[in-house]
């Protein structure tokens, strides 16, 4: 197989998993979905067994581990928004987890959502309508529209497009990073399946993807803080 | 003759400046620790913001490459 074929067997292939009949014609539901609620399935899971019955006394050693886990998270979530948007700390560890766990799936052999570019226009649209909200919330509305005037007059229509370019580049950066990624290791086990592909698979699915999830949320997180102050 | 796999190649090019870029602020990052050991939590945080601000170019290169290719 050449590796135009191979190529296009990645990139064009039907992505739609399950075809519901839906009135007249059927209802799509694609395989990011799926491996969505698979992902989820398993962060509930492990959630449910870690955090079974704690105590304030006497913890365990699984509880001491768990603790000093969401607390080392919520330190580094916290350090990125500041003080003012510290009550964005929750969502903003949600996606850092289902980035992390959705870009490092692709270990146990299911394809990334993040390689479907509808998942992250969705995450990405999901940071700009908090990002803009928590700036309507802090400041008001009059004083929302107010800032993009500033600094000055000059430059609003460069503050108008920013709206459209921040999540466009957040989308488009997490999207071509993994499917890029899946696409060199895709032709590193065409060249060789055997012994070459571990470093590789080492450095994109394990390395890469937290980056870029952290690069997501640091991103998201950083926008929060610029909207609120 | 068919020239849309040099289009592709023409805008992979952009790789280039993102390499360029993020070496550069590698350099930097690593000068600035070696001065100031103690700040480098922060340096860490602006080097990953500089890098993936830089390579934003570098990966809309490689999807109008893509686009370019398969549509």
């Amino acid at each position: 197989m050449n590796i135009k074929e191979l190529l296009n067997e990645i990139l064009l292939k039907d992505k739609a998993f399950i075809h519901m009949p839906f009135g007249e014609g059927r209802f799509d539901i694609y395989e990011s979905v799926v491996v969505t609620w698979i992902i989820m399935a398993v962060i509930l899971i492990l959630l449910l067994i870690l955090t079974r019955d704690f105590k304030v006394h006497n913890i365990s050693k699984r509880q001491a581990a768990v603790e000093s886990f969401v607390l080392w998270l919520r330190g580094l979530v916290d350090g990125m928004l500041g003080e003012e948007a510290a009550r964005y700390t929750d969502y903003i560890s949600t996606v850092l987890l289902y980035l992390a766990v959705s870009n490092m799936i692709g270990l146990f052999g299911f394809i990334p959502p993040t390689m479907d570019i509808n998942v992250t226009a969705a995450l990405s649209l999901m940071s700009i309508i908090l990002v803009e909200a928590a700036g309507i919330r802090k400041k008001g509305v009059l004083k929302w529209l107010k800032g993009f005037t500033e600094p000055m007059a000059i430059i609003t229509p460069m503050n108008i497009l920013e709206l459209a370019i921040r999540p466009l580049s957040l989308c488009m950066r997490l999207f071509g990073n993994i499917i890029g990624a899946t696409v060199i290791m895709e032709l590193i086990k065409h060249v060789l399946p055997v012994f070459l592909p571990v470093p590789f698979c080492l450095y994109f699915d394990i390395f890469d993807g937290l980056i870029q999830a952290y690069v997501f949320v640091f991103l998201t997180s950083l926008y929060i803080k610029e909207a609120v102050e | 003759m068919d020239l849309t796999a040099i289009g592709a190649a023409l805008a992979v090019f952009t790789g280039l400046g993102a390499g360029v870029g993020i070496g550069l602020a590698t350099s930097k990052a690593t000068d600035a620790v070696a001065r100031q050991p103690e700040a480098d939590g922060k340096i860490m945080k602006l080097l990953l913001l500089g890098c993936a601000l830089a390579e934003a170019t570098a990966i809309y290169g490689f999807v109008v490459a893509i686009m370019i290719l398969f549509t």
